[in-house]
């Protein structure tokens, strides 16, 4: 047993340090210019010396893609709730839905700029646009798996639809909803950054595009590895909350 | 303490359940209706075992779901203590095929849903789900999730589940059918054990002739579809059943005659 969690941790992380050791020797060995393609060790250190500029950058980036993705499950969890009681409503706002997730955010992004402004809200909107999507989806999805024991159940013991809709429902949906959240966040990630691209001040997305257009490639790169990190530790963070949320889930396999 | 809630006498002498010409049939589109059941007729008195036997699909499930008032009959009167059941009753109790326990709640919060449901989850619901978890043979178990039980341990919470109320009559579709032989037999005395002590009266559908004879004060046998009862045998074998009288003469009888009311022997 212990060999094995050993194994899960040491041979990702071998593979890691080799797939960097090949980068830094090609770098070193090409010649290639560092605005081109920086080496490890660059990245590494203008991580290091620009630390505070990198720290400052995320905090707004951070803030746009959990204040989306927060709006996201807002809105999407108790629509996805209408439309999964509702036939009516889901045939009326199902297409729209789908409709809406078929446009491009990219190609839209420029009009949520001009709707929204430089700041904060139009990179919140994109975000919040990227990540709604898959919250109404896997909710309602959810909500209509409930199993057809557990209903017939709730039904020969009386329960009103409120509480067949709180106490078996909803508990049953939850493995859906947070299926929906993981992707959520990583896509909330990806709209607020570009929403940075297309227009902002601040911001890792901003980041990256000024330190490329200032040839400073470890820089931008740096930014690109830190973006990385936030959406990893989001996801995490989402993952850990399941995981929290749903003790049960565990219990099954040991 | 669960104990024996209320006295077997009937008043003026009607049956606890009475079932007269009960018809189910099921409509088709394009075609004629599906005649499940057609005219089942018995009479089911206070404190008694009853089982319903027959065939797979021969409409024995579909009676008891129409006792249960999870659907309704086409046809004829279903009647327990003088009430027409249209829709479930607070004093039944019942027990599926599958044990559909929540998988997001314990075992013991399993147990209490029906008096969660009623909001009369305090603490004499408490004492007494534990005792039946205890009766069960499952003490210990109380904060073990479902996913963490064997399913004949399941199908033993869902049986404290149907109880945690003190129902009137406990109804049960084949509640043993996904377990295997010898877990079975022993949830078969169990439910002979708990129904001694809690005085319910218990209408249990099966496809399993000696399981018929061996739990029941009477079995209906239920003939293919649609169905009719084909014979109503009275047992006659005292309680406590033993395992033992699975081997002895009468019990190998009884089963004859259900094999020739359900015409698989001559």
């Amino acid at each position: 047993m212990k060999t094995m969690h050993v194994q899960r941790s040491i041979y990702p992380l071998v593979g890691i340090v080799i797939l960097l050791g090949i980068w830094q020797a090609y770098t070193y060995f090409s010649g290639i210019s560092q605005i081109v393609l920086p080496s490890p060790a660059a990245i590494v250190l203008a991580s290091i010396k620009q630390y505070q500029l990198l720290l400052q950058a995320t905090w707004p980036t951070l803030v746009e893609t959990v204040l989306g993705f927060a709006l996201a499950l807002l809105i999407g969890v108790p629509l996805a709730v209408c439309v999964a009681n509702s036939r009516l409503l889901n045939l009326a706002l199902y297409p729209i839905l789908v409709a809406t997730q078929s446009v491009p955010k990219v190609a839209i992004a420029p009009i949520i700029l001009v709707w929204f402004g430089l700041g904060i809200n139009s990179k919140l909107a994109l975000a919040f646009l990227v990540a709604f999507f898959p919250v109404v989806v896997d909710t309602a999805a959810g909500l209509q798996a409930t199993p057809v024991g557990l209903l017939e159940l709730a039904r020969a013991l009386r329960a009103s639809p409120l509480q067949v809709f709180m106490k078996v429902q909803m508990p049953a949906a939850l493995p859906f909803v947070f299926a929906g959240a993981k992707v959520a966040i990583t896509l909330a990630v990806i709209g607020a950054v570009i929403g940075e691209f297309v227009g902002s001040v601040s911001g890792l997305g901003n980041l990256v595009l000024s330190a490329n257009s200032q040839l400073e490639g470890p820089l931008a790169w740096a930014a690109l590895v830190w973006l990385s990190v936030l959406g990893i530790l989001l996801f995490s963070v989402v993952a850990f909350t399941e995981r929290l949320l749903m003790p049960w889930a565990e219990a099954g396999r040991h | 303490m669960i104990g024996r809630q209320r006295p077997r006498i009937e008043p003026g002498g009607r049956p606890f359940g009475h079932f007269k010409s009960v018809r189910k049939a099921f409509p088709r589109p394009g075609q004629d209706a599906l005649t499940v059941i057609e005219g089942v007729s018995f009479d089911l008195h206070a404190g008694k075992f009853v089982s319903l036997l027959g065939p797979s699909g021969c409409g024995k499930t579909t009676f008891l779901r129409i006792v249960a008032g999870l659907i309704a009959a086409t046809g004829g009167t279903v009647q327990i203590n003088g009430i027409d059941v249209t829709e479930p009753q607070p004093d039944f109790g019942v027990v599926f095929q599958q044990p559909n326990l929540m998988p997001w709640r314990s075992v013991l919060k399993n147990v209490l849903f029906p008096m969660e449901i009623r909001r009369e989850a305090g603490k004499a619901a408490l004492a007494r789900a534990m005792e039946l978890l205890s009766l069960v043979g499952l003490s210990g178990f109380e904060r073990a999730y479902p996913a963490e039980l064997s399913g004949g341990m399941q199908q033993r919470v869902a049986l404290c589940r149907a109880l945690v109320h003190q129902p009137k009559l406990l109804l049960m579709d084949e509640p043993f059918g996904a377990l295997d032989e010898l877990t079975r037999m022993e949830m078969q005395d169990l439910l002979l054990d708990i129904r001694n002590k809690t005085d319910a009266t218990v209408m249990l559908v099966t496809h399993s002739i000696s399981e018929a004879i061996y739990l029941s004060d009477t079995v209906a046998v239920f003939s293919k579809r649609p169905a009719t009862i084909a014979d109503f045998i009275e047992v006659g074998l005292p309680y406590p059943r033993k395992p033992e009288m699975r081997y002895i003469p009468d019990f190998t009888e009884l089963e004859h005659r259900a094999g020739r009311a359900l015409g698989i022997t001559r």
